[in-house]
């Protein structure tokens, strides 16, 4: 194998995730392709700049993947927050945070000094979790 | 139309935001824009403990992880985790970690200290449970 191509993400609604991860925070469309006879759109973005990697936004699943009762649950999972976490990189934290808070985008936490470098993070609409984090040097006198 | 449990996540993640804050449920319960009379129920039903159980365990958490990694004095840290009174924070500390919190600093020395994982993960792992807890 040779590298992550892409990763994914459960979202309640495939529209509204869109226009978070484009709107707000200022990601490209890499395929949208709806296939009318499943009832299925592809739906894949990804952070300018890293056009091999994306993330695809996957729209809960019903019947025939999941009955009724476990697609329920897996919705809920979701919005309570254990869907999982995108880590993220930038290279100016304070940066990003200034600019996507401008762009309507709540933080859960200001950029943090951490020993491995200075991080904050999000959710999503959905409610999966987004780390942003600038790595430093790990140093201990940085906590 | 977002699901009520992701509501409540925002009361979880304002907890876990600003516990150093004096914050109360009834301001858990206005982030997750859900009336105070119902909030404590559906956020125990959603996330198994009460509102209250889980504010008192994540400043417990974090006086935990400042004992490890400051040197900071007791009483500070009582107060830095959003905490009012050292009396009951001494005793919440050692009904949950069943040790002083001095002692507990004790038992940390300074090379076991910190462990290279995000923040996020160690919040969310170290963060101590408590069955025998009981509601104020």
């Amino acid at each position: 194998m040779t590298k992550i191509a892409n990763a994914q993400f459960w979202v309640h609604d495939q529209d509204e995730a869109l226009a978070f991860y484009t709107r707000k925070l200022g990601w490209e469309v890499r395929a949208d392709v709806t296939m009318g006879e499943w009832n299925f759109r592809w739906l894949v973005v990804g952070p300018p700049g890293q056009e091999d990697t994306g993330l695809v936004l996957m729209p809960i699943p019903g019947a025939p993947m999941l009955d009724a009762e476990s697609s329920d649950q897996l919705g809920q999972l979701v919005a309570k927050g254990a869907g999982g976490t995108l880590f993220l990189e930038t290279d100016d934290c304070q940066a990003a945070y200034d600019e996507l808070s401008a762009r309507g985008v709540a933080f859960n936490d200001p950029p943090t000094p951490q020993p491995y470098g200075i991080d904050t993070s999000f959710r999503d609409p959905s409610g999966n979790n987004i780390r942003l984090t600038q790595v430093l040097e790990f140093s201990l006198d940085r906590h | 139309m977002q699901p009520l449990a992701r509501h409540l996540l925002r009361a979880k993640d304002l907890a876990d935001a600003r516990y150093f804050e004096p914050l109360t449920v009834p301001d858990l319960a206005r982030a997750a824009g859900v009336s105070a009379a119902h909030f404590s129920r559906e956020f125990r039903r959603a996330f198994g403990e009460s509102p209250h159980q889980y504010l008192l365990t994540r400043r417990l958490e974090r006086a935990a992880a400042l004992l490890r990694n400051t040197d900071r004095p007791v009483t500070d840290i009582c107060f830095d985790v959003g905490l009012t009174s050292v009396g009951s924070f001494t005793t919440s500390f050692r009904r949950i970690y069943g040790t002083s919190p001095s002692s507990y600093r004790a038992g940390f020395p300074p090379a076991r200290r910190h462990i290279r994982v995000p923040a996020c993960v160690a919040q969310a792992y170290g963060r101590p449970q408590n069955r025998t807890f009981r509601e104020a």
